[in-house]
């Protein structure tokens, strides 16, 4: 339960932050994507099914404020959160490689997706203009960014699996 | 292990659920906006209110980057911007003048004030698009406040966006700047109709996009004013969109395209202006 109240509130923290804070320190008006960052890392930490509701929360949260389509975003954010998940049996606590590979993975596949449904179906096949102008840069933001929050959202989920340890021992 | 598959589904089955719901309320909103009702009340008593906190925060840090600019810079500022007051003063001395003779005019021809003023309603901006995608931004006023769908917003002088979806006490704007954005207009100067159209490609250069402008000998120049025509359904008539600063013949040499400047600073949006009359009210007087 614990668990569950803590996630949600690293989501919503992380979605006003993206929204406000981040728009501030925009470069080029580029900003991070947090969102995919917390969805991501909470699949490849914690497995297939919370990775999938951490993302249908996300995608939900962007649908009811800028989503034209409610639905859209939250199909993109749950599979991609549950994609992630195959990958808890290779990653490790102190390996970052893992999880900067993943994460900026999530993100181009994200842009992309974003870029064929939204703009190419709408027949504005500017592609390399995006890739050079908006989902490059965004994935490099997006990296600077996961070095810092990645390692609290990682501190967070030791700090409740020791806790969860603890209690579960005491009932043996 | 046959109970214990029933009572739990496995991770494939709830992926599954849940891309069906997601799929299901796609289609549901795109028929009715009723799935999207008790969601926006929802956000509307969790993030919007912690967002106002998080965003005088971000104000507070980017006026802080901004303080660097060096002194030199603002007092050449100054200096322009003091020759500009005075030109200006002189100006609006004359427009004054103008403006009497335009009132009485206006009576003797028994013309109402058909677009000069429009009631207005100040917002200011709490929260921007979350990706890179698109431009539009929520508002701290809703419903609560008398804010309806297809209200037209403003900043400064010059048009902003339109309000699309509208919460208890929140509601989302869409900026002309957007890539899905299309605003009927006219150029001042000649009348003529055409199209602006928001662009990403532009979006960065803060310009916009305008189309299918008569190619009828009329002469139009750069820096000439392009205003919402009176034939847009949605946009109220007059309010000014931007100076026009680039212009040429299309290649079917029937219609003239070409780039406008906008007037409002799209990335520096803080207070905006919505006018509480949309432009069904206006047809149905």
């Amino acid at each position: 339960m614990k668990r569950k109240i803590i996630t949600v509130c690293i989501i919503i923290a992380c979605f006003i932050l993206e929204c406000t804070i981040f728009q501030k320190l925009s470069f080029g008006s580029i900003t991070p994507n947090l969102m995919i960052i917390v969805t991501s890392a909470f699949g490849f930490m914690r497995g297939k099914r919370e990775g999938m509701m951490v993302g249908f929360i996300s995608g939900l949260l962007i649908d009811i404020m800028f989503g034209d389509l409610i639905g859209f975003y939250t199909l993109i954010y749950t599979v991609l959160g549950y994609a992630n998940g195959f990958f808890r049996k290779i990653f490790y606590d102190d390996d970052i490689k893992l999880p900067l590979i993943l994460i900026a993975a999530s993100d181009f596949l994200y842009g992309n997706i974003i870029c064929i449904f939204m703009f190419v179906m709408r027949s504005r096949f500017h592609y390399f203009y995006y890739l050079k102008t908006i989902i490059i840069p965004e994935l490099i933001y997006t990296i600077l960014v996961t070095l810092a929050l990645y390692q609290i959202i990682l501190q967070i989920n030791k700090k409740l699996e020791s806790e969860e340890q603890r209690s579960a021992s005491k009932f043996v | 292990m046959r109970k214990n598959n029933q009572t739990n589904f496995s991770s494939k089955q709830i992926l599954l659920i849940l891309s069906i719901v997601c799929v299901l309320l796609m289609g549901l909103s795109l028929i009715t906006d009723k799935v999207s009702g008790p969601l926006r009340a929802v956000a509307n008593y969790t993030i919007v209110p912690m967002q106002k906190g998080m965003n005088t925060i971000g104000l507070w840090m980017s006026d802080f980057t901004q303080n660097f600019a060096t002194i030199q810079e603002l007092r050449a500022k100054n200096k322009t911007l003091q020759a500009e007051i005075d030109e200006l003063t002189v100006k609006n001395n004359l427009l004054q003048q103008d403006k009497h003779e335009l009132e009485r005019l206006r009576e003797l021809y028994a013309l109402d004030e058909l677009y000069a003023d429009y009631k207005k309603v100040g917002a200011r901006v709490t929260m921007n698009d979350s990706g890179n995608w698109f431009h539009s931004f929520v508002i701290d006023k809703g419903s609560n406040d008398g804010i309806k769908v297809d209200m037209n917003v403003m900043a400064g002088k010059g048009l902003v966006g339109i309000v699309t979806e509208v919460g208890p006490n929140w509601s989302r704007v869409r900026s002309i700047i957007d890539d899905a954005s299309n605003v009927s207009a006219l150029v001042l100067s000649s009348s003529d109709t055409c199209v602006v159209n928001g662009d990403l490609t532009l979006m960065q250069d803060g310009r916009i996009r305008f189309e299918m402008l008569a190619n009828n000998g009329t002469e139009i120049k750069e820096g000439e004013q392009v205003v919402t025509s009176h034939i847009s359904s949605k946009y109220l008539q007059g309010i000014l969109i931007g100076y026009i600063s680039e212009i040429h013949v299309d290649s079917n040499n029937l219609t003239r395209s070409g780039y406008i400047t906008p007037v409002v600073d799209f990335e520096h949006l803080r207070e905006v202006l919505v006018i509480t009359t949309t432009k069904d009210d206006i047809l149905e007087d």
